[in-house]
């Protein structure tokens, strides 16, 4: 109904931007390292820490050394998380006796949670260990966040500084980033989350005879029995909403009861997804020193998060207009939600199905609890569209606001070209380095997407893993690169990726996507620490105004549409004016 | 370059341990202590006799029960050891096909009903193991269930009403009924209000 929908939208939107100014400032003191609480607790955990790894604290990086410390400490990461697939079959903690991950599958699930993208070729249930899970992905749930926070951090500190040469410590950046921000928060919403019926448990899965075969007389020979799937999931499925990651427990991620068992729970989830990118816009506000700056970020990516919200209620509120024409009831009452249900649970409806889909595809949290592929041709583009803006409206936790902040570097660049006067940022003035940097980092996922697309779709590898046939086969392989490239992790699931060619390429293009990113970034917040700063005079442009939100809403928006409108006509468009003829 | 590889395996090994290993053994053992129930998969048990989970459904094909919606899980409906959506694009005929015999099958299960079909009994789940259907599908086969177990109209009414749960907290989620509750309840096996 009318009033329900928005008031649900309404409570969301409103609480999420309540709860994100106090957690930013939070976050700005912990990253500033100022004095709190928790540090009562963790100071002496990270003095050993340190100690013990022989790293000094005190000591600030250059961008090349941050660089190599954040690549070797990922490159670890990725081997860990690689080794303990092929050899689960061997580790405890394994109750339902699941093989060893194949070579090539273990590689894009490595890859993928190091990248913070969760892509997930594999079935959760049926393929990994508790032990997996657990000290293998639940790891770098965390770890690969807590990295994108500190790339953050180490860029507004370009902004920050003048005539320096270094841009922090990433060692500290990601150590306080886990234990003083995600620790806590994935802490206490994990005990929520159980509250609400997310399973906790070591034990292995259920059997239990089914109701109907029990109750038949005589009892039927067939499967009369339910092997329900448990496990410990409520610690996982916390951090991997807190931390843009993604990646389900189970197979059907957020949508399967065990994961997401009521509305609260999916309420809570749902802020988790926007939680901590929403609260670093503030804690940029926060660390310039100039809060406007970071309000002017949060209202971009609001607006735009909202528009897409919209379109998309739009098009699964109005239901399958195929389905109408066999006499199935879809629309909006008292007593069903209505609209296009083919892969969305009662309890959700529609509304909070394209709550979750727009906000997870918004950020790169990736996670689902509904069926991206069995939205209609529109709504499903809305999602497929906002991964391929760049992830910058909320995108992951950092990398969201570095790729927005490249985005706000691009539109005074426009800007200072239509006046004819050099850009400054923030006091910076962008210069060719500055600019060359920011242009890399939006052409990566770009090429990535149209080259990979290119490539799944001319070869038959590419094309045999369709699950539907025609445009919608296409928009399952434009989606599958675009989440790849953007580190996503939701798809159309429909495709079947756990082969060797997707698993490889979609691999490598996750790769890039990521680190492909983080260098060029990290190699500009250098460049920035080392500039003076300018004063602002009458010919500066202001970067907190409604018309600085315009101007950035505008190249976001007109970047994406260059690069992916015809992409976009050959699948999603396309279909719907399929759709439109069948009638 | 080099000097970074010992601290990074230290951090590596230190994170394992701290949010691999103590942070969910943290979790599981409180949420052992505060929610048993929930955190072991919130079971429907009667007399030591484990009837079901509350959040998982179960497949209903029989027509003194209710139905619940279609299932797409590999293998057999309601594999709840394997979760999984259609993946079904809108515009597939294969869609159309389906709806179209589940169509079929709930209108020979009872002719006399001429109400249009509720979107959610003839369309695949996301998980296939959703616990729920609408009001609406509920409503749809009341009539059905009632003659075929020569109940008086209220009597199951009155166990719907129970077994209906409402947005939480007034707000959140849509109206909903469990549909293996309301047949354990049909079946007088546990009331809703247990």
């Amino acid at each position: 109904m009318f009033i329900n929908t928005y008031s649900q939208i309404s409570l969301y939107l409103i609480t999420l931007l309540l709860l994100a100014k106090p957690l930013g400032v939070y976050m700005a003191n912990v990253y500033e390292n100022n004095p709190m609480l928790l540090n009562r607790l963790f100071a002496p955990v990270e003095l050993a820490l340190y100690r013990l790894s022989g790293i000094k604290a005190a000591e600030e990086m250059t961008w090349k050394q941050y660089v190599a410390a954040l690549l070797w400490f990922n490159f670890f990461g990725g081997l860990a998380v690689f080794i303990v697939q092929i050899a689960q079959a061997y580790l405890p903690l394994n109750p339902q006796q699941l093989a060893n991950v194949s070579f090539d599958s273990a590689f894009n699930t490595a890859v993928s949670f190091v990248t913070n993208t969760n892509w997930q070729g594999y079935s959760g249930e049926t393929t990994m260990s508790y032990f997996t899970q657990m000290l293998g992905l639940s790891v770098q749930n965390f770890v690969s966040a807590a990295t994108g926070m500190a790339v953050l951090v180490a860029m507004i500190r370009g902004f920050q500084r003048t005539h320096a040469t270094t841009i922090g410590n990433f060692w500290v950046d990601l150590t306080r980033g886990v234990l003083y921000i995600l620790l806590p928060l994935a802490l206490v919403f994990s005990f929520i989350l159980v509250s609400q019926g997310v399973v906790q448990t070591f034990k292995p899965y259920l059997t239990i005879p089914m109701v109907e075969q029990v109750q038949a007389s005589p009892p039927t020979q067939q499967t009369s029995s339910q092997t329900i799937a448990v496990g410990p999931a409520a610690s996982q499925v916390a951090i991997k909403q807190l931390g843009t990651n993604g990646g389900g427990f189970f197979n059907a991620n957020s949508a399967h009861p065990f994961e997401n068992p009521t509305p609260l729970s999916n309420f809570l989830e749902l802020l988790a997804i926007l939680l901590i990118p929403a609260a670093l816009c503030h804690s940029f506000g926060t660390m310039v020193n100039d809060p406007r700056q970071g309000w002017t970020i949060l209202t971009t990516m609001t607006l735009v998060l909202l528009g897409a919200l919209l379109v998309t209620l739009h098009y699964e509120q109005a239901g399958n207009p195929l389905l109408n024409a066999l006499g199935v009831d879809q629309t909006s009452s008292l007593t069903q939600s209505g609209g296009n249900m083919e892969g969305k649970e009662t309890r959700f409806g529609i509304v909070n199905s394209v709550l979750w889909a727009t906000t997870t595809t918004a950020a790169s949290n990736g996670s689902v609890n509904a069926m991206h592929d069995s939205f209609m041709p529109l709504g499903g583009m809305v999602p497929l569209c906002l991964i391929q803006l760049g992830e910058v409206i909320f995108g992951g936790v950092g990398s969201g606001l570095y790729g927005m902040l490249i985005f706000a570097i691009i539109a005074v660049f426009v800007a200072g070209l239509m006046i004819g006067r050099t850009p400054e940022y923030l006091g910076k003035k962008m210069e060719a380095f500055e600019i060359k940097m920011a242009a890399i980092v939006i052409l990566i996922p770009a090429f990535f997407i149209l080259m990979g697309t290119a490539l799944a779709v001319l070869s038959d590898a590419g094309k045999i893993a369709t699950a539907n046939p025609g445009a919608h086969g296409f928009s399952e392989i434009l989606y599958a690169f675009s989440s790849a490239a953007g580190n996503n992790g939701s798809a159309f699931a429909g495709l079947s990726a756990n082969s060797p060619f997707y698993n490889i390429v979609l691999g490598i293009i996750m790769l890039f996507g990521r680190f492909g990113i983080i260098l060029p970034v990290l190699a500009m917040a250098g460049s920035l620490a080392a500039k003076k700063s300018v004063p602002a005079t009458v010919g500066t442009l202001p970067t907190h105004t409604p018309l600085f939100v315009l101007l950035l809403i505008a190249t976001i928006l007109l970047v994406g549409a260059l690069t992916f409108v015809p992409a976009l006509a050959l699948g999603p468009i396309v279909e719907h004016l399929q759709m439109l003829n069948q009638l | 370059m080099m000097q970074h590889i010992k601290p990074a395996l230290f951090m590596l090994l230190f994170f394992t341990v701290l949010t691999g290993i103590a942070y969910p053994l943290l979790v599981t053992f409180g949420a052992q202590i505060l929610f048993p129930a929930q955190a072991n998969g919130s079971l429907i048990v009667n007399d030591k006799h484990t009837l079901g989970s509350e959040l998982i459904g179960q497949s209903f094909t029989r027509p003194e029960y209710f139905w619940g919606r279609p299932s797409a899980t590999s293998s057999s409906a309601y594999n709840a050891a394997a979760s999984s959506g259609s993946n079904l694009g809108p515009s597939n005929p294969n869609l159309r096909e389906l709806v179209q015999q589940r169509i079929k099958v709930l209108r020979e299960l009872d002719p006399s009903n001429t109400q249009p079909i509720p979107v959610d009994l003839v369309t695949a789940s996301a998980s296939g193991l959703d616990p729920h259907i609408s009001s609406a599908a509920v409503l749809f086969q009341l009539n059905r269930v009632a003659a075929v177990r020569h109940l008086p109209l209220d009597k199951i009414e009155a166990l719907v009403t129970q077994c209906t749960e409402a947005r939480q907290l007034g707000v959140l989620g849509e109206p909903r009924v469990n549909i293996l509750r309301l047949n354990l309840a049909l079946d007088n096996r546990r009331s809703c209000l247990e």
